[in-house]
């Protein structure tokens, strides 16, 4: 168990990298906590399986140095790290049976027998195994694979980090769900410091106590699910986040608060700095139909189940609100109203309100 | 709505006789020699089993069968093993890589008899490079018109150039379909090289090997060509293999009877051991 620490970590997959477009990674500062869950949230090709390669030493970092607790592992190879990986397409050993398997990691490190056994039985029990553990590992499927991979990463107990890189790609939607729990249940027992790599919102969510959302090797975001959720630092992280995401529509700073469409928006508080292209977002779920408000007209009614999706043009600008209840007919004029304590300004795509009194979250 | 009919049979029937034309015919004629004794002048004798007796129990067909099997157990021995050598010390990605994949197809494509050809100019004593070479630069006596060992190192050595090839680029297909999660889950395991080859890329050549050691089996089995052209059997007997023995009592003494007999005997083994071999290797695929 280790905190772990990231400092300037850059990385590119170039010889010579010139300008911050060659870098796959820009700029990374981090800190992991020991025995916290984290998940790195993002979409393909945002950099978070090199941070991944890097952080278990699959990856040498062009610039920076990771530590964990304090000792620098940079140049440490993957072994000596002592790290455990779970891989998007499960990988288990083909001719050995799910206890070789299991035992793999601790007899290439010359443990006991006794011990291998032990341990091998105490992580066939938490992953609910018990009763393949002879069973060749080939004959498996995926799903109780990917839990024997899970597996070769818990069998040491002097793990630093357990990653996870997109470990469900290839699981069933509904065998994905016992699995996740699975897996947080896994983690609040064996307290090991994991990160979940995934480009799938409810699966990072679901996961992380904090979780790291990341674009074009960036950091844009660390925070709960709620700050996530509630208080997107970035257009990206509200529009990434959410189903559908938030409302960013173009607008001009007005008087403390913005005008959009010709019309003006209350904001949730102050508006800081100046310059720059504004832009409001506000999440679906704090639009509402209303009596008075910005006039719309409905183009697109999605009724998803639990509620509906209505969007609606303010002059030329969609708008998409959640609604429940009763749904107006596509064509409709209706009135939008946002709520002001979740509306908020971004500038250059970055938040520039501040909170809303000290009552709020 | 099932409807039965026996229109199915016109779509059987083309493929039926092309097969029966090629292959069920001549061999059907190959079974009718095997049991008959002929003089000439298209008169046969009903000769029962008698041909499969006596070529069993002939030394001649022995000291064949026996070269024979040691001809394929060595070269097997050498290719399999030198094959996955080759092919695990190719590179993976990079320009190099269609270069080695030329350079290792280029001794399949050349004709058989060509290969004969070329290693027996290469290695006559006197005029052939490596007979020189041999001979008057080491000093070494070489000569595989008059030496057995000699003829057996050369057409040993002569396959091996020919064909190592085949498993390599059979095993090189099996290596670069791992994907790299697999070395770097073994990297993170703290497994060493040689458990990754014996957990990860052996079991995941094995498709391919079967094939290379069932085809290099087959095809080893039944040489002739080159060592014909090499050789030509000799020096004496010592590198008449089965199919040169039985292209001499064929067509050399024209015994029909006893070489339909040989043939068929020659056929059954090679179906058997490949059966064997087969079966043998992916038994454990079943359970």
């Amino acid at each position: 168990m280790a905190k772990i620490t990231l400092s300037n970590l850059r990385h590119s997959y170039l010889p010579n990298p010139s300008g911050p477009a060659d870098y796959a990674l820009k700029e990374i500062d981090l800190d992991w906590q020991d025995g916290g869950a984290y998940a790195l949230l993002g979409p393909s090709g945002c950099g978070k399986s090199t941070l991944l390669n890097i952080i278990s030493g699959l990856l040498v970092p062009s610039e920076g140095r990771i530590l964990f607790d304090d000792r620098d592992v940079t140049d440490l190879p993957p072994d000596q790290r002592n790290i455990a990986q779970v891989f998007q397409f499960p990988v288990i050993y083909d001719t050995m049976t799910v206890r070789e398997n299991l035992a793999f990691p601790l007899r290439n490190r010359g443990v006991d027998e006794a011990r291998i056994a032990a341990r091998v039985s105490e992580i066939a029990a938490m992953l609910e195994v018990e009763e393949m553990l002879d069973t060749r590992a080939s004959h498996l499927s995926p799903d109780n694979k990917q839990k024997i991979s899970m597996g070769r990463g818990l069998v040491r107990d002097d793990v630093n980090v357990v990653m996870f890189d997109e470990p469900l790609t290839v699981i069933d939607p509904h065998l994905k769900w016992k699995l996740r729990s699975k897996l947080k249940e896994l983690h609040q027992r064996v307290k090991a410091t994991m990160i979940y790599v995934t480009h799938d919102q409810t699966e990072a969510l679901t996961f992380a106590d904090q979780v790291v959302v990341m674009q074009e090797g960036e950091v844009v975001q660390i925070g709960t699910p709620v700050e996530l959720f509630e208080r997107p630092q970035h257009t990206f992280v509200g529009h990434f986040i959410g189903s559908p995401g938030m409302n960013v529509l173009p607008a001009e700073e007005h008087g403390g608060g913005a005008r959009f469409e010709g019309r003006h928006v209350a904001l949730e508080g102050a508006v800081v700095g100046q310059g720059g292209t504004t832009q409001i977002g506000v999440r679906p779920e704090f639009v509402s139909l209303a009596d008075a408000g910005l006039p719309a007209r409905v183009r697109k009614v999605s009724d998803v189940g639990r509620h509906a999706v209505v969007e609606a043009m303010v002059g030329d600008t969609p708008v998409k609100a959640i609604v429940e209840g009763e749904l107006p007919e596509q064509g409709a004029e209706v009135h939008l109203a946002f709520r002001p304590s979740h509306t908020r300004l971004y500038r250059d795509g970055w938040l520039s309100t501040e909170k809303e009194g000290s009552a709020a979250q | 709505m099932k409807t039965e009919n026996q229109r199915a049979w016109f779509f059987v029937l083309p493929v039926l006789l092309l097969v029966a034309f090629n292959a069920l015919v001549p061999i059907m004629t190959v079974v009718n020699y095997s049991v008959q004794e002929t003089f000439g002048n298209n008169v046969f004798f009903w000769q029962g089993l008698d041909w499969f007796e006596q070529i069993l129990r002939s030394d001649r067909f022995q000291a064949a069968l026996g070269r024979q099997f040691l001809f394929t157990f060595l070269i097997l021995i050498i290719e399999i093993p030198l094959g996955i050598i080759i092919a695990l010390s190719m590179p993976k990605k990079g320009m190099w890589v269609p270069v080695c994949l030329v350079l290792m197809a280029l001794p399949m494509l050349i004709p058989w008899n060509v290969v004969g050809a070329m290693w027996n100019i290469f290695t006559l004593p006197k005029i052939g490079l490596l007979g020189y070479f041999m001979n008057d630069v080491l000093g070494i006596s070489y000569d595989m018109t008059q030496n057995p060992f000699a003829a057996w190192v050369t057409i040993i050595v002569m396959d091996v150039w020919h064909w190592t090839s085949l498993v390599v680029l059979l095993s090189y297909a099996g290596l670069v379909s791992i994907p790299d999660a697999y070395y770097q889950a073994a990297k993170i395991d703290g497994a060493s090289p040689w458990k990754v080859f014996r957990y990860i890329q052996l079991p995941k050549m094995k498709t391919v090997l079967t094939i290379a050691i069932l085809l290099r089996f087959m095809d080893s089995f039944n040489i002739y060509t080159e060592p014909f052209v090499l050789t030509g059997g000799g020096p004496g007997n010592s590198t008449t293999l089965l199919s040169i023995d039985l292209v001499k009592i064929a067509l050399g003494q024209f015994d029909l009877g006893p070489a339909a007999a040989m043939s068929l005997i020659y056929f059954a083994i090679t179906l058997l051991v490949s059966w064997l071999f087969y079966t043998l290797m992916t038994k454990d695929d079943a359970k």
